[in-house]
């Protein structure tokens, strides 16, 4: 089951939701729409279903037209984001319920729903109510009733976030596996970057009522748009410094030591530059020398999170994956040692890309 | 995956003081200092309900053992009796049965209006709140002011609903004289008076109802009806059960609304359980029997209220 | 599309029509009520219900013919006391339930929690004596006196003041406030709303008091008004409805407003009543 967004706008009041809103999905493809809160991502997941009707544009289902067909007709399932249990059903009727409501034989609902149960656990509480089980185990009786609904589309709105650290990791692993296995198209709404990095086939990034981007996890991590997706993609966070154009040596210059080869020929004079902190490195300067000076160190064990001020006074974060001592205020000479990103100041969209030397 | 719980049983170190026998007397200090404020803050609560609830309610199962005289002493030790005569009087049977016939009228009127003005209600439309505040308006009627409204309403010979049958040639209701019809009017009047009440608390649990459930029946195609006895009802159903507890304590109270609109007339069709044992106390001076009925009444309504309680305690209970 | 919008628009019709419908419903005593108060009662009794002159003439005449200012200024005070008096000692014995540790306390509470399933109905005749010896028949104190304190009230402030973090209680304790101190300066402007709610709750309570004023009063100095009316109506020539319609409007209407303003606060009594 594919399914295309075109030109999607919504409004509500006049004021804008969704603004041209273009993508398309493959057949058993994992897509997560990611963005900040309020930035409409539950909303084109609530178009998606039918449950709110769009104000402009066509989406389309397996190459049909859906605007106007109810949401059960749809052939989706949805998992909610407080899993959407009725509390006075147990856990089986609970699955059962939609497909009683479609007036389904009762041979296939009991084995719909005991293929359900077992596929995610939950076999030996199927006669408990949700109000008896754990955060985790009535997640899954929302999987389950996707799994038995039997549809090949599955929208699932935030549906981690009331699970604690821990369970979220290991629901997403299993999530992920449940969609190869029943080769689902599953559209996943999230805030959170981590979990559309990990789970997603692509990824679409809203904000601001736009589409910033749609690629792939790794195609967003390098190759952000604009700033607003390296901003929001990465941990720890991408460092942004202002850097000067040098036309004449191609170059940008953060300060005097951090410069940045670039290949194209750019028009402005000042831009933004992203650097991921894992994109530098360090020498401790000799004699006082060096470009910058240690802040701040965390010893995480597996790596280490630094930050250090460069001798104009603009701060940045660093990580290396060794464990390291250094007293505070020790001076180091910074360089870049992967990509630096090159955004536009007033449109805030990538100009270029910088490749640092390694300098080992 | 379970929430596991862990209690931690604390040792507690014996502190110096408690060693030296200190802390023995700062205890023993303090449980009498929380005692004489125990005293102060509770006293006068405890003593009025003393006064005006446990007093009375022994006073009243004390005299509805003895037979009184005209003037309202007791004469002789009856046991039982009285609630023997009353169970056997076809006047109380009677006065027992309108009762519930009130009651369930009542709550069942009450239930459907309320369950009908807050599902109504509860649809996002301009002007909702418009209408709410309309809907909860007769919470601010008193007992007299609905009795005098309604008794206008249903005066035989210049009531509104007579003019209107005499307009259309239907024919006239007298609802002064036709027991039935005094019966449905008392009725039409307490739960107009109810309304208000039961909209309030019924529309705020409909508000209170995750979208999500809405949202996930819309997914799986489930129509309004199905949706409304199946989701809906089980949904608020600690709510139902707690409007409908309420309305039957109220109802079989019932007392000024049958003394301004019927006096328990016509012929004793609407004499409900309060204004037979005000009858019979007051305008009878049978004292004892009127005491035995009160406690029947009472042990009525504390059924009733145990269930509240039981309600109460769970929380929500589907 | 269009046959969605077209649809869409159909129904929004239909349920305004339904709500337009109920409303008329809830306020059509209300209306007629009110219509016919304007109304000479010649007219009222011969059903000429449209068409006459409509005037504040019967408003005049019940304000100045009966004494329902009176029995007006009565219901308020005695509500007010009630209220007031219901309050200090309802969130007295809450508090005492709450943060004062002693004896035996839970068989105090269910003590006090029993008597909700004592109906007061059926004790008005011990209760009718032992105001009459105390010699408070027909007075503001005999009125009074016997719903000084509610379990319903207790209960509520006791739920209330368990919201309280008891390390505010702790705090207080280092700081050496007693119990008296802690109870005005923290618990009661912490659990302000719980105790507006009692308010509006005590004081409509008191004001639609029935059967208890019926039995204790006798004169309309102290008469409230809801007894005051079958006065009117039982004494009044029965027949005079325009003037009878005028009182019941002058009491609906003050009480109306005071509704339409106090809602928030009923609600939020009923979610504490109800859900907790």
């Amino acid at each position: 089951m594919s399914i295309e967004f075109k030109n999607i706008v919504k409004t509500y009041d006049q004021s804008p939701v969704l603004e041209s809103i273009n993508a398309e999905i493959a057949n058993g493809e994992f897509f997560a729409i990611v963005g900040p809160s309020g930035c409409g991502k539950s909303t084109l997941l609530r178009m998606l279903a039918g449950l709110i009707d769009v104000t402009d544009g066509v989406i389309k289902i397996d190459g049909q037209t859906v605007n106007n067909v109810p949401p059960k007709d749809r052939k989706l399932t949805m998992v909610f984001q407080d899993y959407a249990l009725f509390p006075f059903l147990t856990v089986e009727e609970n699955i059962a319920f939609g497909l009683k409501a479609r007036k389904m034989p009762e041979t296939e609902i009991s084995q719909r729903v005991t293929r359900a149960v077992d596929m995610v656990g939950l076999a030996d509480f199927r006669s408990r109510k949700p109000k008896d089980l754990s955060g985790g185990q009535r997640q899954r009786i929302a999987l389950a009733r996707a799994i038995a609904s039997d549809a090949k589309i599955c929208l699932m709105d935030e549906p981690l976030s009331n699970l604690d650290a821990q369970l979220r990791d290991r629901m997403r692993t299993e999530i992920r596996a449940l969609q190869r296995k029943l080769q689902l198209t599953l559209i996943y709404v999230t805030h959170d970057q981590i979990e559309a990095m990990t789970m997603a086939d692509h990824i679409m990034v809203l904000n601001d009522h736009h589409v910033q981007q749609i690629d792939t996890p790794l195609g967003i991590y390098n190759h952000p748009a604009n700033e607003f997706v390296a901003n929001f993609f990465g941990s720890p966070q991408i460092n942004f410094l202002s850097g000067s154009y040098k036309e004449h040596e191609r170059e940008i210059v953060i300060d005097t030591k951090l410069r940045l080869p670039i290949q194209n020929q750019l028009t402005k004079e000042n831009y933004l530059v992203g650097i991921r902190p894992n994109q530098l490195d360090f020498q401790i300067a000799k004699n006082n020398g060096g470009n910058a000076s240690l802040t701040d160190l965390t010893n995480l064990g597996s790596q280490t999170l630094l930050t250090a001020r460069l001798d104009n006074g603009q701060q940045l974060r660093l990580t290396k994956s060794e464990q390291i001592s250094m007293p505070i205020n020790q001076r180091i000479d910074l360089h870049l040692k992967g990509q630096a990103f090159i955004f536009d100041p007033e449109k805030k969209n990538l100009a270029a890309v910088s490749v640092g030397v390694d300098h080992g | 995956m379970d929430e596991s719980k862990n209690i931690i049983h604390e040792t507690r170190i014996p502190t110096l003081a408690e060693n030296t026998g200190l802390f023995k007397k700062t205890k023993m200090r303090a449980q009498r200092t929380n005692r004489r404020y125990a005293l102060l803050f509770l006293g006068p609560s405890i003593l009025l309900l003393a006064v005006f609830i446990f007093y009375p309610m022994l006073k009243t199962i004390y005299l509805s053992l003895f037979l009184t005289n005209g003037s309202g002493h007791n004469t002789v030790f009856a046991g039982l009796g009285n609630y023997a005569a009353l169970l056997s009087s076809p006047g109380y049977l009677a006065s027992l049965m309108s009762t519930l016939i009130y009651v369930v009228g009542v709550w069942a009127l009450t239930l459907a209006l309320g369950l009908i003005l807050a599902n109504a209600a509860s649809v996002k439309v301009r002007a909702s709140s418009f209408f709410r505040t309309i809907f909860s308006s007769t919470m601010g009627v008193s007992i007299s002011v609905s009795a005098i409204f309604w008794l206008f309403i249903f005066n035989p010979s210049i009531g509104i609903l007579n003019q209107i049958a005499a307009f259309l040639h239907l024919p006239l209701l007298n609802w002064a004289t036709d027991p039935n019809l005094a019966m449905i009017s008392v009725i039409i009047s307490t739960v107009w008076m109810n309304l208000g009440f039961a909209f309030l608390v019924l529309f705020s649990a409909f508000q209170s109802l995750p979208l999500s459930l809405y949202e996930e029946t819309a997914i799986e195609g489930v129509g309004p009806v199905y949706r409304f006895f199946h989701v809906t009802i089980p949904l608020i159903s600690p709510t139902l059960f707690f409007v409908s507890i309420i309305t039957f304590i109220e109802a079989f109270k019932s007392f000024g609304l049958i003394d301004l609109m019927t006096a328990g007339g016509p012929n004793n069709a609407t004499n409900l359980l309060v204004y037979h044992i005000y009858q019979n106390a007051f305008l009878n001076g049978n004292y004892s029997q009127a005491s035995a009925e009160s406690v029947i009444l009472t042990i009525i309504i504390a059924l009733l209220t145990f269930l509240q309680f039981r309600y109460l305690e769970r929380k929500v209970s589907y | 599309m269009e046959n969605l919008t077209q649809w869409t628009a159909n129904r929004k019709f239909w349920h305004y029509a339904l709500l337009i419908i109920l409303s008329f419903l809830i306020l059509a005593p209300f209306a007629i009520g009110l219509w016919t108060s304007l109304l000479p009662t010649a007219d009222i009794s011969s059903g000429h219900l449209f068409g006459g002159s409509i005037s504040l003439d019967n408003y005049w005449a019940a304000l100045t013919q009966t004494p329902i200012i009176r029995y007006l200024v009565n219901s308020v005070l005695i509500s007010l006391y009630t209220m007031l008096l219901q309050l200090f000692f309802c969130s007295m014995a809450a508090y005492a339930f709450v943060f004062i540790n002693f004896k035996h306390r839970d068989f105090y509470f269910y003590l006090v929690l029993s008597t909700m399933m004592l109906p007061f109905e059926a004790e008005v005749i011990p209760n009718f004596q032992t105001i009459k010896a105390f010699g408070l028949l027909n007075s503001y104190t005999g009125m009074v006196l016997p719903f000084m304190t509610s379990a319903f009230g207790i209960f509520m402030l006791r739920q209330a003041f368990k919201q309280i973090p008891f390390e505010l209680k702790e705090a207080c304790d280092i700081e050496g406030l007693s119990h008296w101190q802690f109870y005005m300066k923290c618990v009661l402007p912490y659990s302000r709303l719980s105790l507006y709610t009692l308010a509006a709750y005590s004081f409509l309570s008191a004001w639609n008091q029935y059967l208890w004023p019926m039995l204790t009063t006798f004169s309309d100095n102290i008469r409230p008004v809801q007894v005051g009316l079958r006065e009117l109506q039982s004494q009044e020539t029965f027949n005079n409805w325009g003037m009878i319609q005028a009182s019941a409007a002058i009491i609906v209407i003050p009480t109306l407003i005071v509704l339409y303003f106090g809602q928030h606060y009923f609600k939020s009594g009923l979610n504490e009543g109800a859900v907790k």
